[in-house]
């Protein structure tokens, strides 16, 4: 099972990996490590969406590693950088202990309620009782979208009408996990800009509810996060953890052409993990986020 | 934010070649790595930020700047008009038919905002053109996305086409079109299923809908927010589609918004418009100075008053309104709303928004967090009686408040007076003739 999740993870991040490690190669061709190469690399990594800091930074950690070392080949730099950015993506996460809430929260059109089915099929595969909540009660057929996913996917929902006060749909979904002896609620919310105060106010007033009525749960807060993103990522990562305390990242549409650079400088500054990875849109599109094994596949 | 990063970063460099008489090529190499690294900070594309630095850098050396009387004034310019003839130069708007519908295609990836911005585009063109719009939901792939359009649809008063358990794109198209042949719409908007550039089997499927609509737009709808892919979208779908425009959407985040660049530099293709909110309203035409003039952190009144505008609910500003029409604001309302511009971030980088409002000139004006506290203290000293009635503070009563809140009695005195001012300031905006739509804007502005 984890060795075919490996390979889908590997088939599906070909496009990924083989325009980074190509750009990477060209760079390294002609072995000689100098401020053209740095040059080079640094661009490399800026078209990933790492960001110029990021990049700066780590061109220069390499830098002073191949000093240090006296490194000559191709394959020991290529070593350097792997370390370097397998450092930098290590971070641990928070055990996912059962009964669970997960609130799954983000800016608009990154893909949050696809990833709740998705999140929602795995969990049930892994025999959990899984309830879904429908929290997005802004949005024109949120909650159809939501609703239709849980008759694939076979989870139960609770909902209620457009225009609802979100808070009151997840507190009658907690009610109704308690009830139900349910091992994980996953909870939609609304799409919003992390620069809308009002919005925000909202989300920290469901989050208080989660944490009042979760008395007993193990509480984890998922940001998911659209891998086109650029630079906005981080200040987006930033409010809404100051809002909500997010302890996981979903990195939707990887399976694009970008590279989800930006997800490396917000884990490497926030400490936060990527807990997934989505791929597609089916329902198995999920992969676990395993930190060596991304960059080594980004390498491979 | 976007007004502590790029336009933070712009300042310092011209701030720098403002305090210079004159400039040397040492000068604009370093402001030019500067601007470099702020518009990759942008998300500006790499290529994109290489050729417009090194256009800029040409320019730069020549006489124009040196020779001008304010080297700092004559730079900005450059890369002033650089940036705004790279977003598109003059506003370009789009043409309409009249006689035969006004055809428009909706494409883009996942979650760009395709379908709401296909409701925006037929409520705003059907108030502004007077058309008689018809919405076409050709997404089968999203659950509920075609129901998204419908409820839509339902809210604006827009009809709209749709097939429920047909999973052929092309053949609602063509139905769709008939309809609007039958129905006398002069305009069609087809929403169609975001998708990835290189998924040749669902890009196909928009060639084919092409072919079957001859749209006389197609309109690619990107997220405002994305980074150095914007260019590798828009390429291809613009080889695959020749796309007649794009719609940048989420413009009201913090997002700097590079991607407007690298589009539009890249494709050649001018952005229509820009979504600027949640609201079916927040659309409105893209003005490539006004998104220069954001960037190189010249003042962005819009973003202003929007900011502002959000920090206020509807509720309050309301309450407050009618305290104003019947001069019952006081001392107490006074606290409340110095509370909430704090929460909208400090004064002074509001005030920055501002066109023409000068750094140095700021400067001067304390509008700090510290004054803040300064006046809540002051206006804390004070009894109930007195911050509802400021009439009745005299002297004595005024060097106890300075004793109470450790302040001056002029720093009282202060407060009053402006106090006294900002209520006459509101009194004539509350007059109906002068308030726009009755509502109550920001009283400190």
């Amino acid at each position: 099972m984890e060795l075919s999740l490996y390979e889908r993870m590997r088939n599906k991040l070909i496009k990924t990996k083989d325009n980074f490690k190509e750009k990477i190669e060209n760079v390294m061709y002609l072995g000689n490590f100098d401020d053209d190469f740095f040059e080079e690399l640094e661009e490399t990594l800026i078209l990933t969406d790492l960001g110029a800091e990021s990049a700066m930074k780590i061109t220069e950690q390499l830098r002073k590693k191949i000093i240090e070392t006296h490194a000559k080949t191709k394959e020991e730099v290529m070593g350097f950088l792997k370390d370097i950015l397998t450092d930098m993506v290590s971070v641990e996460g928070k055990p996912q202990t059962t009964p669970m809430i997960m609130m799954v929260v983000g800016v608009n059109g990154v893909g949050k309620t696809t990833t709740i089915a998705k999140l929602a099929s795995r969990y049930k595969k892994e025999g959990k009782k899984v309830m879904v909540a429908a929290g997005d009660t802004f949005r024109a057929a949120a909650t159809e979208q939501l609703e239709e996913w849980s008759k694939r996917v076979g989870v139960e929902i609770i909902k209620s009408t457009k225009g609802a006060d979100p808070s009151s749909v997840v507190f009658d979904a907690i009610g109704a996990a308690k009830a139900r002896k349910t091992d994980i609620l996953i909870c939609d919310t609304a799409g919003r800009l992390h620069n809308k105060v009002n919005l925000m106010k909202e989300l920290e007033k469901i989050s208080r509810i989660v944490n009042r009525e979760g008395d007993g749960f193990n509480i984890h807060n998922l940001m998911v996060l659209d891998a086109t993103t650029g630079q906005n990522a981080l200040n987006q990562a930033k409010v809404f953890h100051d809002c909500v305390e997010i302890s996981g990242i979903v990195l939707t549409k990887l399976d694009g052409t970008s590279k989800g650079g930006i997800a490396i400088s917000i884990i490497d500054e926030m400490q936060i993990p990527i807990e997934y990875v989505g791929i597609g849109e089916k329902q198995e599109d999920l992969i676990e986020f395993d930190p060596k094994k991304f960059v080594d596949l980004l390498f491979e | 934010m976007i007004f502590e990063g790029l336009n933070e970063k712009f300042q310092n460099i011209f701030s720098q070649l403002k305090r210079k008489g004159k400039l040397n090529e040492k000068d604009i190499q370093a402001a030019s790595r500067e601007i470099k690294l702020a518009l990759l900070e942008a998300d500006v594309n790499f290529k994109v930020v290489k050729q417009f630095t090194k256009k800029i850098s040409e320019r730069a050396v020549g006489q124009e700047v040196l020779n001008s009387l304010t080297p700092g004034q004559q730079f900005i310019k450059i890369v002033n008009d650089e940036l705004t003839s790279l977003l598109g130069g003059e506003i370009e708007r789009m043409d309409f038919i009249n006689g035969r519908p006004n055809v428009f295609m909706m494409v883009g990836l996942q979650g760009a905002g395709k379908t709401t911005t296909a409701g925006k585009v037929a409520n705003l063109l059907r108030k502004e053109k007077k058309f008689k719009p018809l919405l076409v939901a050709c997404d089968v792939y999203r659950p509920a996305a075609i129901k998204q359009l419908e409820i839509l649809g339902e809210e604006l008063n827009i009809d709209v086409y749709s097939e429920h358990d047909v999973k052929d794109p092309v053949g609602i198209a063509k139905r769709g079109l008939k309809k609007s042949e039958e129905g006398h719409y002069d305009l069609v908007i087809f929403d169609t299923a975001g998708r990835l550039q290189i998924d040749e089997a669902l890009m196909e499927e928009l060639v084919n809908i092409k072919k079957a609509i001859l749209p006389t737009e197609i309109l690619l709808t990107v997220d405002a927010m994305t980074g150095q892919e914007s260019v590798n979208v828009a390429n291809e779908f613009n080889r695959l589609l020749e796309i007649t425009g794009v719609i940048l959407t989420k413009l009201d985040g913090d997002t700097r918004g590079g991607a407007a660049l690298s589009i539009t530099y890249t494709t050649g293709k001018s952005i229509k418009y820009i979504g600027t909110g949640e609201k079916l309203t927040d659309i409105e035409l893209f003005y490539p100075d006004r998104m220069a003039s954001r960037i190189l952190g010249m003042g962005d009144v819009l973003s202003f008053i929007d900011k502002a505008q959000s920090m206020m609910d509807e509720e309050t500003s309301k309450k407050l309104e009618e305290k104003i029409r019947n001069q019952e604001f006081d001392l107490n309302d006074f606290l409340d709303q110095i509370k909430q511009i704090e929460s909208m971030g400090s004064m002074n980088s509001l005030l920055e928004m501002i066109p023409g409002a000068n750094k140095k000139a700021l400067k001067n004006v304390d509008l700090s967090g510290a004054d803040t506290k300064r006046t809540e203290a002051i206006i804390l000293s004070m009894t109930k009686e007195e911050r509802h009635k400021p009439g009745m503070i005299n002297a004595g009563r005024r060097k106890r408040i300075a004793f109470g809140s450790g302040t001056k009695v002029a720093d009282v005195n202060r407060l009053l007076k402006g106090f006294e001012q900002s209520k006459k300031m509101m009194k004539q905006m509350s007059n109906p003739n002068l308030a726009k739509k009755g509502r109550m804007k920001l009283p400190f502005m």
